[in-house]
């Protein structure tokens, strides 16, 4: 299964009364600063916003994950499974393994970048062979890409996080502009140019 | 202006806004980011202490001189710090004293659960619990002012949720920062024991006197709306009630410890069906039930982990939400030691030597992980020598086969007095003492072994040496934790001697070093899968060539694994054969 072969439709979505945002990936990946632009569109939108992340030990290489909720009526800073509106997956396991917290008929977007996790490495596990299919059987919008070498021709791998963002932001109701100004407030003024490049990446593999 | 802040950021914040001039802590996740954002406001002065009762103790020497101090730590950090926070119950303080305890239900990043708020009700101190960023900050305040009014230290309870969620809050103009002078007054500050029983009577006068305060504090609250359910609450929980139950009345307390015994019979009488919903312990059913209040509460909510709306809301109306689809079965993601981490040749090392490990807690717990395999015990900082003092009381032979691993902040914090006591009570432990100069796991926060401090000052630098030697350690052996034939030859010298010795294995943080050496490279490996018994996440094996392979982009080049291949097959870039 290419990933090529993934459906890539651009539905128009009814923005619900309260969005449920997941960023899933590997510690280290740059799902916080993903988040900061994305709250940032949201807040300036008017959008009543709560985040959650969990610090510490996981962020050592382990999965981690990264909540953000907006909306009315938003109370609780946790999403929970079956309720994401939308999974932004930095890495295909971290995919495959938050999967059920998609809504029925949620969006994923999916990094097709593999992380091999050293329990796997070392022969303990095997990372699964059908991700993207299983994925694609079970999601109806799941839009795969190597956001990972659209971020590198952008000029810095690091930069993965924000093609992700570009992608995502043409499945979320938000005005373009919104976007830009997000991007110009937080991200460092010498790396804007670059971010700026990669999220318009993004936004080209969505369209 | 209102900004996106997460509960430990509004907590800085509210110090900063109500005149705090006193801030110390030891970093511990979910708190360690309260003192980072205080240091961000430089009219604060703020310092890590080596540990938590040093903290507080900071804290109290503050306030009591007449400044406004807060202490921050997780929950365990307490127990380190509770002999100082209980006495201090006592003498009350001149200017306000806050304790910020951060709780972490589900246990992401910590040894156990324990529900700190049981320690405001047995040290007999006021306990503010916020439920969001806004409340955090200012109950800051709150605290502050009742510390005062009421000459008490305050403790104010966050867990992981409130500690690392982000929420608006509105942001205020800081109070101006007065520093009282200092007073003296030793029948209320020097506890001896006749004093002491003066001042437990004013312990008692005071929760008499907060008791009718707590009735008509603003933070706690009735919301009420449909009387056929009602709900006492409070923190995070308050969150996941009103989005499960938003037709629900609510008895919403921020100042849960005294509870508002009068506010609770009201609001029982008001409503038909009555729950209580808190995470952890049933703190506040237990006080309602000794109301002779009918509540439910633990029958329905498990006294462990987190509650979520979904549980909230399943529970009380009886009704299951919606189906979710079964997850994928997807290999765990553990957390890992990083490539180059100067931990990892020391972990393999002993395991190869097949030794037990009395552990400690920082980054090197991850040692205990497959395939590194090497940790026997860790119970809490600075367990790993005296408890490794006392296995060799068991089992006097056990010392030439065992070590104690601790870190160099671990050690500080209070691996110290567990040396000075196998030193003192004559063990024959080897202790391994893992050095690199700084807070590690939390995420690199300066301790006394850094040269410099919170607020970006130079200070001295710990001599481990020099210490270890001045606690009568007469062997003491310093190694490079990238050189294991030296590691391992050090190793079983010294657990053979019939001494307690001390191996200080230095070697920066590989997150925090400029690195400058170049990714290894793969030739001529036969495939004999040794190096992988590292557990460095930059090696993997190639199943189809059956070699090892070395990910360019996560290797660091500090050559642990050239160390344990027999075959030379990993290499520096310089090394290839043409």
């Amino acid at each position: 299964m290419s990933v090529n072969s993934m459906p890539c439709e651009r539905p128009v979505i009814l923005m619900p009364k309260i969005i449920n945002v997941l960023l899933v990936g590997v510690g280290g990946q740059g799902t916080i600063l993903a988040s900061k632009v994305l709250t940032h569109v949201a807040i300036a939108e008017g959008y009543e916003v709560k985040m959650s992340e969990i610090h510490g030990m996981a962020q050592r290489g382990g999965s981690v994950v990264t909540q953000v909720r907006m909306g009315e009526g938003v109370y609780s800073p946790v999403i929970e499974p079956g309720e994401a509106d939308f999974i932004v997956a930095f890495e295909q396991l971290e995919a495959y393994r938050w999967a059920h917290f998609l809504k029925k008929d949620g969006v994923m977007i999916v990094n097709t970048q593999k992380i091999v996790p050293l329990t796997v490495l070392i022969g303990a596990s095997t990372y699964p062979e059908n991700i993207l299919s299983d994925l694609k059987e079970r999601v109806g919008r799941c839009i795969g890409l190597d956001g990972l070498k659209l971020a590198s021709e952008a000029g810095n791998a690091k930069a993965t996080n924000v093609v992700l963002m570009g992608v995502l932001s043409q499945y979320m109701d938000f005005p373009e502009d919104s976007w830009q100004n997000a991007l110009e407030a937080r991200i460092p003024a010498k790396l804007l140019e670059l971010n700026q490049k990669a999220f318009a990446f993004g936004v080209a593999e969505a369209k | 202006m209102k900004t996106l802040m997460t509960g430990n950021e509004a907590i800085a914040r509210g110090v900063y806004e109500y005149g705090v001039s006193v801030a110390a802590a030891y970093p511990g996740t979910p708190s360690t980011e309260i003192l980072e954002n205080i240091a961000k406001y430089p009219e604060v002065y703020s310092q890590w202490s080596p540990n938590e009762k040093v903290a507080m103790e900071v804290g109290i020497g503050a306030a009591i001189a007449g400044a406004r101090a807060i202490v921050a730590m997780k929950m365990v950090g307490v127990n380190v710090a509770a002999d100082p926070l209980f006495t201090v119950a006592y003498t009350g303080t001149r200017a306000g004293l806050v304790l910020v305890s951060a709780d972490d239900p589900g246990m992401h990043s910590s040894q156990n659960e324990q529900d700190n708020r049981l320690y405001a009700a047995f040290a007999k101190i006021p306990l503010l619990e916020p439920s969001n960023s806004q409340e955090a900050k200012d109950m800051v305040g709150l605290a502050m002012d009742i510390s005062e009014a009421f000459d008490t230290p305050v403790m104010i309870r966050i867990t992981t949720r409130i500690a690392h969620s982000q929420s608006l809050v509105e942001l205020k103009d800081p109070q101006e920062r007065q520093v009282r002078t200092f007073e003296r007054n030793p029948r209320k500050y020097v506890m001896l024991p006749a004093n002491g029983r003066a001042r437990r009577l004013v312990v008692e006068e005071r929760m008499y006197k907060l008791a009718a305060y707590t009735e008509r504090v603003a933070v706690n609250y009735m919301e009420l709306q449909d009387l056929t359910i009602g709900i006492i609450t409070s923190g995070i929980s308050y969150q996941y009630v009103k989005e499960a139950l938003p037709a629900a009345s609510i008895l919403k307390l921020g100042l849960t410890n005294p509870l508002p015994s009068g506010l609770i019979k009201e609001f029982a009488a008001k409503v038909d069906k009555l729950y209580v919903v808190e995470e952890l312990e049933p703190y506040m059913e237990k006080e309602v039930r000794l109301l002779g209040i009918n509540v439910i509460g633990k029958e329905l909510f498990p006294p462990y982990g987190e509650l979520s709306v979904r549980m909230v809301s399943e529970k009380i109306s009886g009704q299951l939400g919606i189906t979710v689809a079964p997850a994928f079965d997807s290999p765990i993601r553990p957390p890992v030691m990083c490539p180059g981490c100067p931990h990892r040749g020391m972990f393999f090392t002993l395991k190869q030597l097949k030794l037990i490990v009395s552990g400690d807690i920082g980054c090197y717990t991850l040692g205990a992980m497959a395939p590194l395999e090497a940790m026997d015990t860790t119970i809490c900082m600075g367990a790993s020598i005296s408890a490794g003092l006392g296995m060799i009381k068991a089992h006097p032979e056990m010392a030439e086969n065992m070590v104690a691993v601790i870190g160099d902040s671990t050690f500080l914090h209070s691996g110290i007095t567990g040396l000075m006591d196998v030193v003192y009570n004559g063990a024959n432990l080897t202790t391994i003492i893992l050095d690199n100069s700084i807070t590690a796991m939390t995420g690199h926060q300066e301790n006394p072994s850094t040269g410099k401090t919170l607020m970006g000052q130079p200070a001295p630098q710990v001599d481990f040496v020099a210490l270890c030697k001045a606690l009568g350690v007469k062997r003491i052996t310093e190694v490079d934790p990238f050189d294991l034939a030296s590691v391992k030859e050090t190793i079983k010298t010294e657990v053979a001697v019939p001494e307690p010795s001390v191996i200080i294995a230095r070697r920066p943080c590989a997150l925090i070093i400029k690195n400058t050496e170049k990714p290894l490279q793969v030739q001529d490996c036969n495939g004999c899968k040794m190096c992988l018994k590292l557990g460095c996440p930059a090696i993997s094996f190639d199943q189809e060539n059956k070699t090892a392979q070395v990910d360019q982009a996560q290797c660091t080049g500090c050559g642990v694994c050239i160390n344990v291949c027999k075959f030379n097959a990993l290499r520096k870039a310089g090394d290839l054969n043409a």
